[in-house]
C-alpha cells in the first residue's frame, strides 16, 4: 500500500463520511461534497463528449485530408451538415434568433418518434398481448405438478384474467359501475400485489446500495500506509471521525441548549 | 416558416421511419445507418447546452453572490479541474490521451464514485423512515400491497426455518403470476401510450417542443 | 403522550441510527447466509457456461455509479468467467459516467485472469488478457436508442474507434463482425429505462438473444418480458448478483452483502410491523 494510494482512499471515505452526514441534517460538508460531484462529473462528461464522439464520429470523419483545406478534402464532407444543424441547436439562447434551433430539434423529434411508433408497438404492445393469449388453456397440465406451479393451466388463466381485469381498471371513458366495476376491482389487487413486489425489491436495492459503502469503508479501514503494526492508519480514521464526533456533540450540546431555553 | 417548416420536417422525417420499418432492403438499413448516425452528431451539441447552462448559473451566483455562493466555486473549481486533466494539462487536444490522465482517472474514482454511490445509498434510510411513517393496512388494498412486499422481503431469509421453502415457491409463483399479469397490462399501457404521443408529434398535434413564439 | 403516540411522532433519525448500527454489526459479525438460486438467473449462468471458446458477446454495462453495489459483481462474475473460457467480449456502455467503471473492472478482471484458478472443479490456467485480441472496450455514445439500432446495422457506424482511439476495422477481434449477427447473445447490465430500449431496438429489431442484470427497483418490472421469451434471463439486484457469484463459484462482494440485507429487511419488516401496530392503537383511541 503506497502512501498516495492511501491518500487518495482517504479522500474517498472522507467524501462518503461527508455524504453520509446528511443524514443528520444537512451542513457545510454535505453541500461541499454535493457541489464538488455536480462539478467533476460535469466536467468529466464534457472531456467524454470531446474524447469519446465528437472527435471520432465528427472531426476524424471530416479531417481526412489535409488541415488547411479543412472539411473539403475530407472523403466524408457531408458530415460538415449535421454539425451545422447541430450549432444551430445553441440559438436556443437567444431571443431574436431562437426559432433556428426549431429545425435540428423538429428533426431530432420526428427520426425519434417515427423509430418509436412501430418498435414500441412490437416489443411492447404486440409481443406482450401474443404471450398473454397464446396456448391460454393448457389442458395437458391445467392444475400443474403443485399449487405454486407458473407453468401450469390455472396460472396461465390467471396471468390473461389479471392482464385484462388490470388493463379494464385503466379504461377511463366508461364508468366503473356494474360488471366492468367488479372486473376493474380484481384489476387493481392484481395491481397492488404487483406494486407489493416491486417495493420489496425496491427496498432490497437500496439496502445493498449502503451495503457496498460500508464495504467500502471497511477496505478504507483496513488499509495502512505504515505496516500494520505500527498503527498508522487510526491516527487518520480517528481524525476524520474526530471531526464528525466534534461536531456531533456541538449539536448535541446546541440542542439541549435550546431545549432548555424553550422550557424556561 | 418558423412554426410549419419545423412541423412539416417531423411530419416526413417521421413518416420516413415508420416506413423505413417495413421495408427489409439493404438500401432501407443504409437510410436507418444514416440518419442514426446523424442524430448522434446533432445530439452531442444538445448535450453540451447543459454543461454550459451548469458554467453560467454557477457563475451567475458567484458574480452576484446569490445564496451559498461559495459552493458555486467548488462546482466551477471541480468543472475546469477536470477539463484541464482531462485534456492531459492542456497538451492534448485531438487525441484521448487525457482519458488516461493519473489526476483524470483519479478524481472519476476517488470523487464521482464515492459521492454518487453514496447519496444512492441515502435512500436505504429514507426508505426505511417512510417504511415507518407510511406505510399503513388501512385498506384491503394496502394490506394485499404490503403482503406482497413482505413475501418479497422474506423469500430467501433461512431465518424463517421450515417456511423458507414455502415462503421461496410463493414468492416465485407470485413474481411469475400475479405481478407479471399487473406489469403486463402496465407495459401494455405504456406501449400504447408511448405510440399515441409518438404520433401526435409526427402529426403536429403535440407541438411543445417547438417553444413559445 | 403515551407509547404509540410517542411511536407515532419518532424523529427519523433513530430509525436512520437503528439501520446503520444493526448494518455494521451484521457486517462485522462474519457469517454466511444460503444463497438460493431462481430459475431465471439460472438460465443465464447456463447459458454462459454453454459458450465455446473463439464465441463472441456483447456485454452492455449501462449503470453509473449509483448503481454499482448492485452491478459491479455482476460484471466481475460473467467477464472473469467469459475470459477464463476464452469467450471473446465486446464491451460497450450507454451510461454517461460508466466508462470509467468500466476500465477499471476490465483492468481488474484481467489482473485476477493472471492468475491460475479453479471454478465449479475446472481449473484454469492464468493467462495474459490483450485488448484489441480477447476484448474490446468500444467506449460511450450517447442516445440509447439509436446506438443500439446503429449497432443491429455495423458496430462501425456509433463507433469508428474503440474507447483508446483505435480504429475498429484495425482491431483483430473485429475482423469479420459487423453486427449482433456474429454474437452469441448480450447481456445488458441496465440502471435504467435502457433495459428495456435493448428488448425494443436489440431483441425486437434484430432478434439477439437477450438477457438482462437489473437493479432491484427494475427487478419486478421485467417480469412480462421474461414470460414472452423477449429475455432469456433475468439477474434483479445484489441477489441476482449473489446468485451468479454463487453459480460461476467465485464468491465476491454480492454473496458478502446478502447477510447484510437479511437483517435490513428484518429491520425495515419490524418498523413496518410498529409502525402499523401504533396507527391501529391510535385510529381506535381516537375512535373512542
Amino acid at each position: 500500500m503506497t502512501w498516495e494510494t492511501f491518500l487518495w482512499t482517504t479522500l474517498g471515505a472522507f467524501l462518503t463520511l461527508c455524504t453520509f452526514s446528511f443524514l443528520y441534517k444537512d451542513n457545510p460538508f454535505y453541500k461541499f461534497a454535493e457541489h464538488l460531484v455536480v462539478g467533476v462529473s460535469a466536467g468529466y462528461f464534457a472531456l467524454v463528449l470531446w474524447h469519446q464522439i465528437l472527435i471520432p464520429n465528427l472531426f476524424a470523419r471530416l479531417n481526412d485530408g489535409d488541415w488547411y483545406l479543412l472539411w473539403l478534402n475530407s472523403d466524408q464532407f457531408w458530415y460538415i451538415i449535421p454539425a451545422l444543424l447541430g450549432v444551430m441547436m445553441w440559438t436556443r439562447f437567444s431571443k431574436k434568433y431562437s426559432w433556428i434551433s426549431r429545425w435540428p430539434i423538429a428533426l431530432y423529434m420526428g427520426i425519434a418518434a417515427g423509430m418509436a411508433v412501430p418498435r414500441e408497438m412490437h416489443a411492447r404492445v404486440i409481443e406482450q398481448l401474443h404471450s398473454a393469449m397464446i396456448n391460454i388453456i393448457d389442458w395437458n397440465n391445467f392444475f400443474g405438478t403443485s399449487v405454486f406451479d407458473t407453468v401450469s393451466g390455472i396460472a396461465k388463466i390467471i396471468i390473461f384474467l389479471g392482464t385484462l381485469s388490470a388493463l379494464f381498471y385503466f379504461f377511463f371513458s366508461k364508468e366503473h359501475s356494474g360488471i366492468f366495476k367488479g372486473i376493474s376491482r380484481f384489476g387493481i389487487w392484481i395491481l397492488m400485489i404487483g406494486f407489493g413486489a416491486s417495493f420489496g425489491y425496491t427496498v432490497m436495492g437500496r439496502i445493498s446500495l449502503f451495503v457496498q459503502r460500508i464495504q467500502v469503508l471497511r477496505d478504507w479501514t483496513e488499509i495502512s500506509w505504515l505496516d500494520s503494526s505500527s498503527g498508522g492508519f487510526i491516527v487518520f480514521w480517528f481524525l476524520t471521525f474526530g471531526v464528525f464526533a466534534v461536531w456531533a456533540v456541538f449539536e448535541i450540546v446546541t440542542y439541549f441548549k435550546n431545549r432548555g431555553e424553550v422550557t424556561e | 416558416m418558423k412554426r410549419q417548416f419545423p412541423l412539416a420536417l417531423v411530419f416526413i422525417f417521421g413518416f420516413a421511419m415508420i416506413i423505413q420499418y417495413f421495408i427489409p432492403h439493404q438500401h432501407s438499413e443504409w437510410v436507418n445507418a444514416f440518419f442514426m448516425d446523424w442524430m448522434m452528431i446533432i445530439g452531442i451539441f444538445a448535450l453540451a447546452l447543459g454543461i454550459w447552462s451548469l458554467t453560467r448559473v454557477s457563475w451567475d451566483k458567484v458574480k452576484h453572490k446569490r445564496e451559498n455562493w461559495q459552493y458555486a466555486i467548488v462546482t466551477l473549481a471541480g468543472l475546469f479541474l477536470m477539463i484541464f486533466f482531462g485534456f492531459d494539462y492542456f497538451r492534448h487536444f485531438s487525441t484521448a490521451v487525457g482519458s488516461d490522465n493519473y489526476m483524470y482517472v483519479h478524481f472519476y474514482q476517488y470523487i464521482v464514485i464515492p459521492i454518487q454511490a453514496t447519496m444512492f445509498s441515502l435512500l436505504a434510510f429514507f426508505i426505511a423512515s417512510a417504511a415507518y411513517r407510511a406505510f399503513r393496512a388501512r385498506s384491503l388494498l394496502a394490506t394485499l400491497l404490503l403482503i406482497a412486499a413482505l413475501v418479497i422481503m422474506l423469500r430467501f431469509n433461512p431465518l424463517l426455518g421450515p417456511l423458507q421453502p414455502v415462503m421461496e415457491k410463493f414468492s416465485v409463483w407470485l413474481l411469475n403470476v400475479p405481478n407479471l399479469a399487473a406489469k403486463r397490462a402496465i407495459v401494455i399501457g405504456v406501449g400504447l401510450g408511448m405510440v399515441a404521443t409518438a404520433l401526435k408529434v409526427i402529426l403536429g398535434i403535440e407541438r411543445a417542443y417547438l417553444g413559445k413564439d | 403522550m403515551n407509547i404509540f403516540d410517542r411511536m407515532m411522532s419518532l424523529d427519523r433519525r433513530w430509525v436512520f441510527l437503528l439501520l446503520a448500527v444493526v448494518c455494521v454489526i451484521t457486517f462485522v459479525w462474519g457469517f454466511s447466509v444460503p444463497i438460493t438460486i431462481s430459475d431465471e438467473v439460472e438460465a443465464i449462468y447456463n447459458r454462459f457456461d454453454a459458450l465455446q471458446e473463439g464465441d463472441m458477446i456483447y456485454m452492455s454495462v449501462d449503470y453509473d455509479p449509483n448503481a454499482l453495489a448492485e452491478l459491479h459483481p455482476s460484471t466481475y462474475a460473467i467477464a472473469e468467467m467469459c475470459f477464463r473460457k476464452k469467450v471473446k467480449v465486446i464491451f460497450g456502455t450507454l451510461s454517461n459516467l460508466g466508462q470509467g467503471m468500466v476500465h477499471q473492472a476490465i483492468t481488474d478482471i484481467t489482473d485476477s485472469v493472471k492468475q491460475d484458478a479453479t471454478y465449479n472443479g475446472v481449473f484454469y490456467e492464468g493467462r495474459e488478457i490483450q485488448n484489441g485480441i480477447d476484448f474490446v472496450f468500444l467506449g460511450y455514445k450517447p442516445y440509447p436508442a439509436m446506438v443500439i439500432q446503429a449497432m443491429g446495422l455495423d458496430f462501425r457506424v456509433p463507433f469508428p474507434t474503440d474507447y483508446y482511439g483505435t480504429p475498429i476495422d484495425s482491431i483483430p477481434i473485429m475482423q469479420g463482425v459487423k453486427n449482433f449477427d456474429q454474437c452469441e447473445l448480450v447481456l445488458d447490465l441496465a440502471a435504467g429505462n435502457v433495459a428495456e430500449m435493448w428488448i425494443t431496438y436489440g431483441h425486437g429489431n434484430y432478434g439477439v438473444p437477450l438477457c438482462l442484470a437489473v437493479t432491484g427497483v427494475m427487478g419486478a418490472d421485467l417480469y412480462p418480458y421474461l414470460g414472452s421469451g423477449q429475455i432469456f434471463g433475468l439477474a434483479a439486484g445484489l441477489l441476482g448478483a449473489a446468485q451468479i457469484e454463487k453459480l460461476a463459484d467465485n464468491p465476491g462482494r454480492a454473496m458478502d452483502g446478502m447477510r447484510i440485507q437479511l437483517f435490513a429487511h428484518i429491520v425495515i419488516i419490524l418498523f413496518i410491523v410498529m409502525g402499523n401496530i401504533g396507527f391501529l392503537a391510535t385510529r381506535k383511541r381516537h375512535k373512542l
